[in-house]
């Protein structure tokens, strides 16, 4: 957080350059910022953009829910998967969504630690993001079991059939990995709204909405002694959410680096995973953030050195993926292996080469704009770079899951992979899913912090001669 | 306690503050004054206040540590008993204690039940969920979620006396001081 000197007005405070802006534009007070966020929800009538956002990704979602039937009806036979590309979109789209989710904790629980107090006005709906990216996620290794009805098999209950699942396996530490990554990840998130549900449940006039609230709010009453333990509680589980949300991505790039197929089985996947992971989930964080500062005229929460500083994430998390890609094609010549160095030049010009290209031009070339301020600043088209990024991360796990798998060592096991029209309904019904729930928490949550918010004001401090006199 | 049977029971004495600043002098000079039974009230966390007020440590971490421990150990244990005892399979002839094998899952429920246990501690001992207490018969609580410090001297101290306790809370910055009934 910076200092900007009071004097200046705020009409000064725009023109200024991005990592001179203050995280929070100057005349507001505890009172306001409580007001403001608090009648987002509880003043603010049911617009017509808002309604007509969230017909449409329902409609959406409700395509999800067709497919999602007429699946669990004829089978996984309806996708385009074949032997030998037995994982196609679901995989994919898992990947993908899980890897979304990332930015939230990144943001709630690595820069907590960090003291970075910029994120007091993002990690709320950040957090959020990640809970309805998690859900799309898990939808599809659930969908991909085939027999959906069965899939508590995979966790460990003991069973009149005597067996267990098979704990050595990488797609068991997934099960794992990510069930706990989606609780912590709500407990985080809720543990963060009881203040400001009490909140919530002080201010509404509505008594529907303050029992609803106050039940939420589970009794908070901000005593000092409640706030010491909340404090530590919420450290302490962004301390542990950190290497939580490392291993997350890990472990996800252990299904693919534990096997031996050529172009997943690279000691490079873990932190690459977890780079692009974060590259995507900036992005996701943007796309939001964007439309919401905009629409909810909260430019003065969100400013844009919240997007300045989102993008400069994006672009060193970006870098850290090209490196990802290049030590993928050094691994391939170095490793003196045929069947490694096939896979690169297949990758690259085989008959699926042009995703690669795809891939290149959308995650290599396009997020270097973000090396030029004017670009940062410019919230029309970092919203574009963010989402040109999306589909980017998106190609990469089809070029690592599809176009690895579609030709491994044996010529005659050779195969392609054609996407169907069931692929494409359940991968945009998640989107229609994750976008009708985004617009659903807006609504009816508090989307930024207002307890941290408080924080950030000069009349939270304490005066030295009171914080020193014992 | 003075109060009669007559009386309307009393929670105890509330002084309302506008700044941090305020609370935390008063807290601390509440403190001076022999009190224990108190609590304050702020709209966001003010540790220097927990403090003044004689709160200093909180079990969370403990509690929260031993959490992970115990996550830790189920985790591992659970699979050593299926791989081992209950469901041997011999794979390729690997052996059946493949520890490193155990590592992820033994990790993920160290950070399961430790978070589970930051969390669910925190409300237990802080007793939440509570879904009555006096201090909200106060008229003006609601502030205290909102932009307002209060500071609580409660009846159940030994100190504590209607009129004296009154007058002493009126010496600190308070903006109003109110008794509050239990």
């Amino acid at each position: 957080m910076d200092q900007t000197p009071e004097t200046k007005n705020s009409a000064t405070l725009e023109r200024l350059l991005p990592g001179q802006q203050p995280v929070l534009m100057p005349g507001h007070t505890m009172e306001t910022i409580t007001d403001k966020i608090v009648s987002l929800v509880l003043r603010r009538p049911v617009t017509l953009g808002w309604l007509g956002g969230f017909a449409f990704f329902f409609g959406v979602l409700n395509v999800l829910m067709f497919a999602a039937a007429y699946l669990f009806y004829r089978g996984v036979g309806i996708w385009g998967i074949n032997i030998p590309v037995g994982w196609g979109f679901a995989i994919v789209n898992f990947v993908w969504w899980i890897g979304i989710g990332h930015a939230g904790t990144l943001i709630s629980a690595i820069l907590l630690l960090l003291k970075q107090g910029w994120r007091n006005s993002i990690n709320r709906f950040a957090e959020a993001m990640t809970l309805f990216a998690v859900a799309c996620a898990g939808l599809f290794p659930v969908f991909h079991t085939g027999r959906p009805w069965l899939a508590y098999w995979l966790f460990p209950y003991p069973n009149t059939m005597g067996v267990w699942p098979q704990f050595r396996s990488p797609l068991l530490w997934d099960v794992f990995a990510v069930s706990t990554y989606g609780t912590i990840s709500a407990l985080f998130w809720f543990m963060g709204l009881i203040p400001d549900l009490a909140t919530f449940r002080d201010t509404a006039k509505n008594r529907v909405a303050k029992i609803i609230y106050g039940l939420l709010a589970m009794g908070w009453r901000g005593s000092v002694r409640h706030w010491k333990r909340y404090e530590s509680a919420y450290l302490l589980l962004a301390g542990l959410a950190t290497p939580l949300v490392l291993s997350v991505h890990t472990v996800v790039s252990f299904d693919f680096a534990i096997s031996i197929l050529p172009g997943w089985h690279t000691t490079i996947f873990p932190p690459y995973f977890v780079a692009g992971a974060i590259y995507s989930g900036f992005a996701m964080v943007l796309v939001l953030a964007i439309p919401i500062r905009r629409f909810y005229g909260v430019e003065d929460m969100m400013t844009l050195r919240h997007l300045d500083n989102a993008a400069k994430l994006m672009l060193s998390t970006g870098l850290i993926v090209v490196y990802g890609y290049t030590t993928d094609a050094f691994y391939a010549y170095y490793s003196g292996s045929f069947y490694e160095m096939f896979m690169f030049k297949n990758r690259v010009l085989g008959p699926m080469g042009w995703a690669y290209w795809v891939l290149i031009i959308f995650n290599v070339i396009t997020p270097q704009v973000l090396w030029f301020r004017r670009v940062r600043l410019n919230p029309g088209l970092l919203f574009l770079t963010s989402v040109i990024v999306l589909f980017g991360m998106w190609m990469e796990r089809f070029v690592i899951v599809v176009v690895s798998l579609h030709r491994d060592f044996l010529p005659s096991s050779w195969g392609t992979y054609v996407a169907t029209r069931w692929d494409y309904a359940i991968f945009a019904g998640t989107i229609g899913l994750f976008f009708s729930a985004m617009f659903l928490f807006v609504r009816l949550m508090p989307m930024i912090t207002i307890f941290e918010m408080r924080t950030l004001l000069p009349e939270a401090k304490l005066s030295e001669e009171v914080a020193a006199n014992d | 306690m003075t109060e009669s049977a007559l009386q309307p029971a009393v929670h105890g004495v509330v002084a309302e503050f506008t700044t941090p600043d305020g609370l935390v002098s008063a807290c601390k000079k509440a403190y001076a004054a022999g009190y224990r039974r108190m609590d304050a009230y702020s709209p966001f966390p003010l540790e220097e206040a927990a403090e003044a007020i004689g709160f200093e440590k909180t079990a969370v971490p403990l509690l929260t540590l031993l959490g992970g421990i115990l996550g830790g150990l189920s985790g591992y244990l659970l699979q050593y008993w299926v791989h081992v005892r209950a469901f041997p399979l011999n794979v390729g002839g690997r052996p059946y204690h493949s520890w490193p094998a155990f590592i992820v899952i033994t990790f993920e429920l160290t950070i399961l039940f430790a978070g589970i246990t930051a969390v669910v501690g925190m409300l237990a001992l802080s007793g939440l969920p509570q879904p009555y207490h006096s201090i909200f018969n106060h008229p003006r609580f609601s502030a205290a979620t909102r932009d307002r410090f209060f500071l609580c001297i409660e009846a159940a101290d030994p100190k504590f006396d209607l009129e004296q306790t009154t007058l002493f809370l009126q010496t600190t910055d308070a903006v109003e001081v109110a008794e509050v009934a239990d």
